[in-house]
Formats: C-alpha cells, sequence, structure tokens
C-alpha cells in the first residue's frame, strides 16, 4: 500500500448529483487505521485507497477484521489510531458527503417490530439525498427506478417480511441505491442469498458501475460478483496480506463457468487466503 | 347515548379522543423498535412530576411534561450506549420516578385533596376546559412530530446504523421522539392514567398490524382503532359506571383478542379448504 501524495486532489464537489469524482482521485483514503474492540486489536495499521469507478473486494475468512475494516470507513468503528477520508473529507467534514454514500448491511436489524412494505424500506434510503419536505418526483422515479434495478418492482407494496432472504437482501440494496450514490458499500451482501436474487444482485451491481459508482465490497466468497471486481484486498488477522487483482479460486471456490480473465495466479495463492478459508 | 348531554361527559370524551389518537401514532415507532414497554417507564417517571407540581402548587401537567421530558431523554441516552447494564440503569430511572412521585405526592396531601389514584389510572370525567385546552395543544404538537417527520422517524426507528452512515441527523430524531414521547404520556395522564398510558400506545399498534402490510397503513388504522376504543371505553363507562381508563384499555384489549381469534379462524378454514379459497 503506497501512502500517494496526492490525497488533496479531490475538491469536495459542491454538488455531486451533477459532478461525479474524476478518475484516479481517491474515494476512500484510509491511513493507518486501528480499531480495538475492548483493547484487542482486531484492525491493526491498515492503509487502503480506493479511486473512482473502482470496484473492491475486500476479502478474508471470518474474524479477520474485514467487516470491522467496512464499518471504520463507515464511522460505525472507532479508530482507536489513524484517518478514514471519504470524497477528501475527514472528521466531521465526512458529514456532508453522508449522502453521498449508499451503505448496504449483512442483514436488516432487529428494529423491524411493525410490517413496512418494499416501496418504504427504500424511500427511507431517498431521505438523505431528499432533505426535509415532502418527496418530488425525482425522488420518486429514484425509488421506483431502485427497486425496479433489484428485480422487485412486483413486490413493492408487499411487506419485507413476506420475501424470501435473498430478496430481503436485495430491498437493501434498492435502499442503498435510491439514495443515487456515488460509493456503494456492501458487507456480505450475498451471504446465504438464493442463486436468482445472488444475480439480480450482481446485475444492480454492474449497471451502478457502468453508471460511474465505485463499490466497497465485503466477501468470503465472490459467486457471480467476481466478473465485476477490478481488485481484491485480502484482510488476514487485521492486516492486509494482499492488495491486487483478484486471487485464484481454489477448491470449491472454483465453479465451472468460472471466467480466467486475472492470469497473475501463482503458487502462492494459498497463502494468500490463509488458513481457515473456507470455514 | 344521552349521557354524552352531561358537559362533564363531554369533556371526558375529547380527552379520551385527543388520547386515543396520538397515542399510537407516537407509540408506533416504540413498537417499530421493540421498545414497547418504554411508554411505561415514562410513565413511572412522569408521576414525580405530579408530585413536584402538587407540592409546589404549579400545574401538575407541567411540571409532568418537564420531570418527564428529562427521564425520557435519560432514557434515550441510556439507550444509545446499549450496555447490559442498561437494563438497570433503567430498572433504577422507572422505579426511583414512580416511588418519587409517591412520596411526594402523599407529601403534599395536607395541602391538596388530589388523589393518587387519579394520576395512576386517570379519572377522563373531572376533565376541566382547560384541561382539554392543554391536551388539545400538546396533542397537536405529538401529531404534528409524528406524521410530518413520519419518514424520517421512520428510518431510525427501522435501521438507526443505515440512518446514521446516510447522514440523517439520528441524534436530534431520536431526542425528538424522546420528548415527544414524554408529551404523550402526560397528555394521556388524565384519560387513562400513566400506569395504562402505554397499552394505548401498544395495543392499537398490535391490533393494527394484525391486518395491514405496510408502516403507513399501520399507523392510520392504530390511530382509528385507539379512536375508537377510547369513544367506546367513556361510553361504557359512562353507561355502566366502571372506571374510564381500565374500561378503555380493556376496549382496545378485546378488540385485538377478537380480531387475532377472527383471523386465525379465517385462516384455519382457508387452510382446510385451499380451492374455495381460491
Amino acid at each position: 500500500m503506497s501512502r500517494a501524495n496526492d490525497n488533496s486532489a479531490v475538491a469536495p464537489s459542491a454538488d455531486s448529483r451533477v459532478t461525479k469524482p474524476i478518475d484516479g482521485t481517491p474515494i476512500v483514503e484510509v491511513r493507518g487505521a486501528t480499531v480495538a474492540y475492548d483493547r484487542t486489536p482486531v484492525l491493526i495499521d491498515v492503509d487502503l485507497r480506493v479511486s473512482a469507478r473502482e470496484v473492491v473486494a475486500i476479502l478474508g475468512p471470518n474474524g479477520s477484521g474485514k467487516s470491522t475494516l467496512v464499518k471504520a470507513i463507515l464511522g460505525l468503528a472507532p479508530l482507536v489510531a489513524g484517518s478514514v477520508a471519504l470524497f477528501g473529507a475527514t472528521g466531521s467534514a465526512i458529514r456532508r458527503h453522508r449522502h453521498r454514500i449508499g451503505y448496504v448491511p449483512q442483514r436488516l436489524g432487529a428494529g423491524s417490530g411493525v410490517p413496512a412494505t418494499v416501496g418504504e424500506v427504500v424511500a427511507s434510503g431517498r431521505l438523505a439525498r431528499r432533505g426535509l419536505g415532502l418527496p418530488r418526483r425525482a425522488d420518486r422515479e429514484a425509488v421506483a427506478r431502485a427497486i425496479a434495478a433489484v428485480g422487485l418492482a412486483h413486490r413493492r407494496h408487499d411487506p419485507v417480511s413476506a420475501l424470501s432472504g435473498g430478496q430481503q437482501q436485495r430491498v437493501l440494496i434498492a435502499r442503498a441505491l435510491a439514495a443515487e450514490p456515488d460509493l456503494l458499500v456492501l458487507d456480505e451482501p450475498t451471504a446465504g442469498v438464493d442463486a436468482a436474487s445472488q444475480d439480480a444482485f450482481a446485475d444492480a451491481l454492474r449497471a451502478f458501475a457502468a453508471g460511474g459508482g465505485t463499490v466497497l465490497l465485503v466477501a468470503h466468497e465472490l459467486g457471480p460478483l467476481q466478473p465485476l471486481v477490478t481488485r481484491a484486498v485480502v484482510i488476514h488477522s487485521g492486516r492486509i496480506a494482499h492488495d491486487g487483482a483478484v486471487p485464484e479460486p481454489t477448491g470449491y471456490h472454483a465453479l465451472p463457468g468460472h471466467d480466467h480473465v486475472h492470469p497473475h495466479a501463482r503458487d502462492d495463492r494459498t497463502g494468500i487466503w490463509g488458513p481457515g478459508w473456507d470455514e | 347515548m344521552e349521557i354524552f348531554e352531561y358537559s362533564f361527559m363531554q369533556r371526558a370524551l375529547i380527552g379520551a379522543l385527543i388520547t386515543g389518537l396520538i397515542a399510537p401514532a407516537l407509540g408506533i415507532y416504540l413498537v417499530q423498535r421493540r421498545l414497547a414497554l418504554i411508554g411505561d417507564g415514562i410513565g413511572h417517571i412522569a408521576l414525580t412530576g405530579v408530585g413536584l407540581g402538587l407540592l409546589t402548587g404549579s400545574a401538575p401537567v407541567l411540571t409532568a411534561v418537564i420531570v418527564a421530558a428529562a427521564g425520557a431523554v435519560a432514557v434515550e441516552l441510556v439507550r444509545q450506549r446499549g450496555r447490559a447494564s442498561g437494563d438497570i440503569a433503567l430498572a433504577l430511572l422507572f422505579y426511583g420516578g414512580i416511588s418519587g412521585g409517591v412520596f411526594l405526592v402523599a407529601l403534599s396531601a395536607g395541602r391538596t385533596n388530589a388523589n393518587l389514584t387519579a394520576y395512576l389510572f386517570g379519572s377522563p370525567l373531572t376533565t376541566t376546559s382547560t384541561d382539554l385546552v392543554v391536551m388539545a395543544v400538546l396533542g397537536g404538537l405529538v401529531l404534528a412530530v409524528t406524521l410530518l417527520l413520519r419518514p424520517w422517524l421512520f428510518a431510525i426507528c427501522h435501521d438507526e446504523e443505515y440512518a446514521r452512515v446516510a447522514g440523517l441527523p439520528v441524534r436530534a430524531l431520536n431526542l425528538l421522539l424522546a420528548v415527544t414521547t414524554a408529551v404523550t404520556v402526560t397528555v394521556a395522564m388524565r384519560a387513562v392514567g400513566l400506569l395504562l398510558v402505554s397499552a394505548l400506545m401498544v395495543v392499537p399498534v398490535a391490533t393494527a398490524q394484525l391486518v395491514t402490510r405496510g408502516f403507513r397503513s399501520t399507523m392510520y388504522l392504530a390511530m382509528a382503532i385507539g379512536v375508537l376504543a377510547s369513544a367506546l371505553g367513556v361510553g361504557i363507562a359512562g353507561v355502566y359506571d366502571t372506571a374510564p381508563g381500565a374500561t378503555i384499555i380493556l376496549v382496545a384489549i378485546a378488540a385485538f383478542a377478537l380480531l387475532a381469534t377472527g383471523l386465525g379462524v379465517v385462516r384455519g378454514w382457508r387452510r382446510r379448504h385451499p380451492v374455495a379459497a381460491a
């Protein structure tokens, strides 16, 4: 990881709806990040730069710290040391850019004691863009587009609880897309998700990336998302063990039909994946 | 019903209708957060406010709002910490609140003829015109917050982490919801009492969501159920001379039981007769 010196290349754009960051400027810049839970470090001195239009996969075994890295980037896990810059902003200045982030958590939290329709949940993702006041036409259209993008237009008025796990996960990506973000952050979006939903996921992500979006996704295995990924970062025991091309899948990850577009595979790949990867 | 020709019954009815309308409108957010019983705790704390008001000769409603709001903010701070010890902290707050209230009301016994039961279980028949004005104003505030800010309050109650990442003003909305909870409790104090207020926040919502599919429809139906239960409860209490607060809650619970049973019967019948149902 190079600590490149062009940190200042991004001027925070006044209206991100019009101006997408130009190529090569960091959307995410993590420097020397250390996160500890109860004094046990789970992320140690991590550097990570994500430029516009990159699709970066953060890989690693369970407990490696990959989800913690994403939480640190999002401001959900406090840093013991180091810094995080989003869209060139740090600290409280990040707040002005938060509406440009679409976050897809692993699963919906416990806070859903009252029924809510697909449309209601996805519309809640639009609020950051919309501001106070009634929804405008553009807001309603963005919500409808996001629901259509994950193939759930016919379920819009159904309660989320009536959907399958994979469909619920698609609702969460639609919620993130509704804000028309510049950066999508996904935390194990396809874990335990059926094949149809994985494909719908891959389609939605492909469309997002094709539209100039930047993606940061945490994954245990990439599945149908693999062809989209432009760069892989492997975390092991809280440190970055690999940063570059997507490591060659081994064992049952080498699915039939896997596209061998990464000619970098070498014999050290088992070392990259590390022990316990397939647990 | 000629019983409503009496002006005290009319005032009781209006007060109960306001309560029945706003309690579920606020309660739905607590239920969504799986904090259905928080309203009960805030009611406990509000009693200390009542006691302070009686002791100092100020309006108990006013002191109850202030103390309940302070208590609700404290509860919210405990919730944000999210520690296991939070449970204990809430217990200290709630039981401190109710015993403080009982203590202060007893202390003021020589000075007023107010009785504790009226505040704990409601006394809508003693509602004055001034009470009604206060209830209408505070109730209007509660409605404004819960209806106008519904998308935002829905977002923070549905998935607080997401709301935080998206940059919504989560902390401010949480505090607003806490204070609005306290105001609702105080408004409901006259109609159903501090110990029963939580029931009117939760039971209509539970009833509505037996048949609804979305958040907004649940909210409106719960408000309608709250209003109907309150009207029917006051009517029954007037005719049969029962305790109005308790009657309102029993009507609400009966509605829940009837609907749940009815749905169970219908669904069972559909399972046995799948062709007829299709």
